[in-house]
């Protein structure tokens, strides 16, 4: 079947996509965007989350159908031009990026959190990151560098 | 594989109607789980999620009537107050990611006995409300909605439109046990339910038998027994523990074994009791 939804702002259009097939596969290689990952393709890692229609999901678990029309958006939709988002700055000064495998997912979930949240407490932050995994950081750049990320964004 | 989308409720009908082997998907959090892994190959899909009416709630008769496909985060945001155990079972599914599609109409679909709904809506007494082009609509009380391991009483052509709840008129409470606390799937679950006007405790189990169940013998027990105006008798709190343990016919497995599930239901059940029975003696005295 033909697949058209808008992504990062750009309207495209695939054509041959099984409909069995998850919408993180369609991005990854019909779409050649390649950030969101598949680590797991059972919603238990968080690698391959993007938004949808503002929400962030686990595209694995999205049925590509289901993106007809909407609007998706992923982590290379995230920094303007050359200009990195907040989060992903915060990412690379914390060291919170080993393998980087988790990295997308987590800086799209941390991006959803600040969005709602200005300045969220940790047990939040640690809440809303809760469906993310990574086998290389332990954890705790990624806290430092979502709270790096919240406190630049409240004061800019 | 068809890819079916309707987008108006009498369409999802008829397509279910016309196809009836073809797969409801929602949020897909169990459904492309399984074609993901090749579980599952169904001739359709049947995507639900155009049908806008299944994402919205009203209210019919004095009670929410919650569209089938209404996510878990949704649940949680908008029925904390009104609907607490639903709402507090809700918070502990999975992940935002995953609360953020997945549903309570979702859950019934797949009727998992460790489904985390199904305690709340059975200690509630909630109704289902089903319905097919050619038999119409059909509300079927959550106590009759699970038939055996991932089976439910909807026929081939049914697809669910929403369930149906009653504002809270008492404490309500659902206690889960795994092994951390996102991402687990219940080891063994229990909701509680205080209906004071009626003088009336609901329960339901939830990972404990090859459905999700109420523990008939000791609501019964307590419609009988408890005084509504008193503290909670030692005595009283421990025969309600063994009348929920003894309600189980639980399995050993992977995530626990029978004794073990056993045994948790029985401290579940007094402590969510005592949770409850100290919110309503003090809303008494408030
Ligand atoms: C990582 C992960 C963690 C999870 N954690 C939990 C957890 O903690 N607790 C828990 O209970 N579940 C959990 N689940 C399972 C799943 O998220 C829930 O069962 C959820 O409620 C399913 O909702 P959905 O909308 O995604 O369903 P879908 O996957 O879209 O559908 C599920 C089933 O219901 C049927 N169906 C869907 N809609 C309808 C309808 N309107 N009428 C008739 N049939 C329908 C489908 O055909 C399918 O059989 C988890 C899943 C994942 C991937
Ligand atoms: S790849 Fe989607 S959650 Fe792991
Ligand atoms: S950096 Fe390797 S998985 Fe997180």
């Amino acid at each position: 079947m033909r697949l058209t939804c808008t992504v990062n702002g750009r309207e495209e259009t695939v054509e041959d996509v099984w409909e069995g097939e998850s919408l993180l596969y369609v991005l990854r290689e019909r779409m050649g965007l390649p950030g969101s990952k598949n680590a797991c393709e059972q919603g238990e890692c968080g690698s391959c989350t993007v938004y949808l229609d503002g929400v962030p999901v686990c595209a694995c678990l999205v049925a590509a159908g289901q993106a007809e029309g909407r609007r998706v958006r992923t982590v290379e939709g995230l920094a303007e031009g050359d200009r990195l988002d907040p989060v992903q700055e915060a990412f690379v000064e914390c060291g919170a990026v080993q393998c980087g495998f988790c990295t997308p997912g987590l800086v799209v979930q941390a991006h959803d959190l600040l969005a709602r949240v200005e300045r969220p407490s940790d047990a939040e932050i640690r809440e809303a990151l809760a469906g993310n995994l990574c086998r290389c950081t332990g954890y705790e750049k990624i806290l430092d560098a979502v709270r790096l990320a919240a406190e630049r964004k409240a004061s800019a | 594989m068809d890819f079916l989308r309707p987008t108006t409720w009498a369409e999802a009908l008829a397509a279910k109607a016309d196809q009836p082997d073809a797969v409801p998907v929602q949020g897909g959090t169990d459904v492309m789980v399984e074609i993901n892994f090749g579980v599952r190959r169904p001739v359709a899909l049947l995507d639900l999620t155009r049908v806008a009416e299944l994402g919205t709630w009203t209210s019919v008769d004095g009670r929410h009537r919650i569209g089938a496909a209404v996510p878990y985060s949704v649940i949680i945001d908008r029925f904390g107050g009104e609907l607490p155990g639903l709402a507090q079972a809700a918070r502990t599914v999975g992940s935002p990611q995953i609360r953020n599609r997945g549903s309570v109409g979702g859950n019934l679909g797949a009727a998992s006995p460790a489904g985390d709904s199904h305690p709340p809506l059975l200690a509630a007494g909630a109704l289902i409300e089903a319905e097919s082009r050619d038999g119409g609509v059909r509300m079927i009380p959550a106590d009759g909605f699970y038939t055996g391991v991932k089976r439910n009483a909807l026929r081939p052509d049914e697809l669910i439109r929403a369930f149906h709840m009653a504002p809270a008129t008492g404490p309500q409470y659902f206690s889960k046990v795994g092994t951390r606390n996102a991402m687990v799937i219940a080891v063994c679950s229990f909701a509680i339910a205080l209906h004071p006007g009626e003088r009336r405790v609901g329960t339901g189990l939830g990972s404990a038998a090859p459905t999700p169940r109420r523990a008939a013998e000791a609501e019964e027990f307590l419609a009988k027994e408890l005084d509504w105006a008193a503290p909670l008798a030692p005595a009283l709190l421990d025969r309600f523990g063994e009348l929920c343990a003894r309600a189980a016919s639980p399995i050993d497995d992977v995530r626990g074994s029978a004794a073990y599930r056993r045994h948790a239901v029985a401290v579940m059940a007094r402590r969510t009791l005592s949770w409850a029975w100290h919110d309503h003696l003090g809303r008494r005295a408030a």
